[in-house]
């Protein structure tokens, strides 16, 4: 089973890619985890959401999740 | 409560209109409406266009949160939110907010309440061109501006 990981606007840009794939393991606990277990130290004011919903890097992660990374929101 | 995403121009007076046919209007003493338009300049440069990405599914539900949140604070509250998606001219409308409530202060209040959510939490990001034909993100809204 995976945790479908989804990168937006210039995080996307920067990464060259839409999305990654990731086995869930006893490893990955949080989003933290996830980003680092990917990419590494994360970036100052990254944004990101669990099955849709705003997170935070301490935020549980689990099986068949979908976790989204993003830069701050410009909307409005 | 009513939360729409358009990827076309709208017009945020006859979303506005149309709505108030709909409402109870005899009980509402007060409407407050922001409506956001796109400029074509931002930080000293002039912008040619823009286009504004979104988080399908996620997106309308943080519209409806923030919503759905207001009309838990000011309990009297009707609300109409409309958002762009997608590419977008100068001069079109970006965002409305419209409030109706019986008196003044919970519709003004919750209109622009809603507004600073919505430019903080909604997941949307900007992506200008400018006239050179470069193009760059924007990236964070100016908090109060």
């Amino acid at each position: 089973m995976t945790i479908t990981v989804q990168y937006f606007a210039r995080l996307r840009e920067d990464l060259g890619r839409e999305r990654d794939e990731v086995a869930a393991t006893g490893e990955l606990q949080t989003v933290g985890d996830l980003w680092r277990h990917l990419h590494g130290d994360p970036p100052a004011r990254l944004m990101a959401a669990v099955n849709q919903a705003h997170a935070r890097l301490d935020t549980p992660v689990a099986d068949g999740d979908e976790v989204a990374f993003f830069p701050p929101v410009t909307g409005g | 409560m009513a939360v729409r995403l358009f990827d076309h121009p709208f017009d945020p007076w006859a979303l506005v209109r149309e709505r108030e046919r709909q409402l109870p209007l005899e009980r509402l003493g007060a409407c407050s409406v922001f409506a956001g338009r796109m400029r074509d300049f931002n930080e000293a440069e002039d912008i040619r266009a823009m286009f504004l990405e979104h988080y399908p599914g996620m997106t309308e539900r943080e519209l409806e949160r923030i919503v759905a949140e207001a009309e838990a604070r000011w309990p009297s509250i009707t609300c109409e939110v409309a958002h762009r998606v997608g590419a977008v001219d100068p001069s079109e409308t970006l965002v409305l907010v419209a409030v109706w409530s019986a008196h003044r202060v919970a519709a003004r209040d919750a209109c622009a309440e809603i507004l600073e959510r919505l430019k903080h939490e909604a997941p949307f990001w900007k992506r200008e061109r400018l006239t050179d034909g470069t193009e760059r993100w924007v990236e964070q809204n100016t908090p109060g501006h």
